[in-house]
């Protein structure tokens, strides 16, 4: 028996030689940031960013390798079936359906476009009342600041889906109030049900995000007579608007995967048009292509934000 | 308020502080008079940073009495800003805000706590800026500045609010010995100019040439004080003797 011993000679690095970007923001396509560009308010990342880690080598190679494997699957799938009276292949049925599940029915809103709108409105929502909850829950007064929290950690502890049916149940269909009646369909409910965990959790990136803001700040703003409120404004939040950017990406990605939630309780998004599709064509061999597909969109509007989050967090990784 | 020049514009009488257990300040007394460069010395943990702290109200003292300007600060219903507009400090990390350029860092506190006209602000700013010899670094972030650029924007910020007394506590500890000095040119400038100092500093050569007047605490008392010449000629206790032959 022998014994291979790896006898590693040190490498010496080179004195002058130009140290590489990080392995992640290559990967992203992203050039590796100017010396300096760091500390710019803004100058250091905008929307050609998202752009190009939309369009990133590694994202676009994942989605082309899921996107082919989705379709052979079907192919062989439906090749393996058994062949009686003459059937659209599975490709065609897949593209017929498309439109349906990525627009819903014509002349109102659904399907996937249904998705990314209650996302959109779930995180508008979520995001200014949980900036409010997590300032609540760092304010002197005990009076706010308890039942801030208690609201966070009980949204933030609660099932999501638990909380759709809550609300769901306990909303009404419609309001009546100064002579109008203002309906309230499903799908507002779903979005104020979804609302609600993510302001719990905005609330706690807030939280997090202003506790780390060096007490220096506090003091140094402090000794300039600024008040309390002031310091908040002009100093604090500012600085924690970089930080917050990318978990609360994090959560938007989160979130849009779970709209899909919304039709348990009956809403017509890309989940119940599937199923929908794939009921009405009444063949089992579908049922993998077509989930595959929804499976897809999802991925494909969820990936590059999950990417672009990796590379935003490294980059604010060290802030002074 | 009848207070005037010939009176101390900072009177300390007699301060207690403890965090917790831990007595920082044992009846600590002295008075500065407008003009005066105090210098306060002594060994870590001696609670010179607190006697700075206690003057524009960061933190409360348990008992005593601090007057500046013949206002008491040790009173509850003290307009705490209203004293912090006249006392302006700098800290040893600097503490400029990172997301505001050197210009509106110092612009920020003139124009939103003062309610000074911006464009007159703004006049001001690049005096101050040229002033700490900086022109030119206005549009620069604190993360683009070197050590000791950062402290003196920090000086010129707090100079922008016009204070009548300025604290400075270790300004320069965090900074490495060759940047010490434009600073502390900075601060000798000021002093010259008339402007009432009070600084916490390990720069004895420094204290020894600006300072007025030079106070020796150790474990929260002032264990002896006198004009700097007499001081570091002089010096009785043994305490200080000890301190002394260390740093010098």
């Amino acid at each position: 028996m022998t014994i291979k011993t790896h006898a590693r000679t040190p490498k010496k690095p080179k004195a002058d030689a130009p140290k590489p970007p990080p392995r992640d923001v290559v990967l992203a396509g992203l050039p590796p940031l100017p010396q300096g560009a760091r500390s710019g308010r803004w100058g250091d990342w905008g929307a050609d960013d998202f752009v190009r880690g939309f369009f990133s080598r590694r994202s676009a190679l994942v989605i082309c390798a899921i996107v082919a494997s989705g379709i052979l699957c079907g192919e062989a799938y439906a090749q393996l079936s058994p062949r009686g009276q003459e059937r659209p292949g599975i490709i065609e049925t897949m593209l017929n359906w498309a439109p349906l599940i990525l627009f819903g029915r014509p002349g109102e809103i659904g399907g996937f476009a249904l998705n990314i709108l209650v996302s959109f409105m779930v995180m508008a929502i979520g995001t200014v009342t949980g900036v409010l909850l997590g300032i609540a829950q760092v304010t002197k007064s005990a009076l706010v600041r308890i039942p801030a929290w208690a609201i966070t950690q009980f949204f933030r502890n609660s099932p999501w889906l638990v909380l759709l049916f809550f609300t769901i149940l306990l909303m009404p269909f419609q309001i009546r109030a100064f002579g109008y009646t203002i309906p309230f369909p499903d799908w507002i409910k779903a979005t104020i049900g979804l609302a609600l965990p993510i302001m719990a959790n905005i609330s706690e990136v807030t939280r997090g995000a202003i506790q780390s803001i060096p007490t220096g700040q506090w003091e140094s703003a402090e000794s300039l007579a600024f008040s309390r409120a002031q310091t908040f404004r002009l100093i604090i939040l500012p600085q924690c608007v970089k930080r917050m950017t990318p978990p609360w990406m994090n959560w938007y990605a989160i979130l849009t995967m779970a709209t899909s939630l919304v039709s348990i309780v009956g809403v017509s998004d890309a989940m119940t048009l599937t199923k929908l599709a794939v009921d009405a064509d009444g063949r089992s061999e579908l049922l993998i292509p077509m989930y595959g597909m929804l499976l897809m969109f999802f991925f494909i509007y969820c990936y590059p934000i999950a990417r672009l989050t990796q590379v935003l967090e490294r980059r604010y990784a060290v802030v002074t | 308020m009848a207070w005037s020049d010939d009176q101390p514009i900072v009177s300390v009488k007699n301060i207690y502080k403890s965090f917790g257990d831990v007595q920082v300040l044992r009846g600590v007394s002295f008075d500065v008079m407008k003009g005066q460069v105090i210098c306060i010395i002594g060994p870590s943990g001696s609670g010179k940073s607190t006697i700075l702290r206690c003057i524009n109200a960061l933190i409360a003292i348990d008992e005593g009495s601090i007057l500046v300007e013949g206002q008491e600060v040790h009173d509850p219903r003290l307009d705490k800003l209203a004293l912090r507009k006249k006392v302006g400090m700098v800290f040893q990390q600097y503490n400029l805000f990172p997301h505001l350029t050197a210009l509106e860092n110092i612009m920020l506190a003139p124009v939103h706590v003062l309610k000074q006209p911006k464009d007159q602000v703004e006049a001001r700013a690049h005096q101050l800026l040229a002033k700490v010899r900086l022109a030119g670094k206005e549009n620069s972030y604190p993360g683009e500045l070197s050590g000791g650029q950062q402290q003196r924007v920090a000086i010129a910020r707090s100079l922008a609010m016009s204070p009548d007394v300025m604290l400075f506590d270790e300004v320069t500890a965090a900074l490495d010995p060759e940047t010490v000095k434009e600073v502390l040119v900075t601060i000798r400038e000021l002093a010259e100019e008339g402007m009432t100092c009070l600084l916490v500093t390990h720069e004895m050569g420094f204290a020894r040439e600006v300072a007025d007047h030079i106070y020796f605490t150790d474990r929260g008392v002032i264990i002896e004080h006198g004009p700097p010449k007499d001081f570091f000629a002089n010096a009785r206790d043994e305490r200080t003797k000890a301190f002394l032959s260390q740093i010098l």
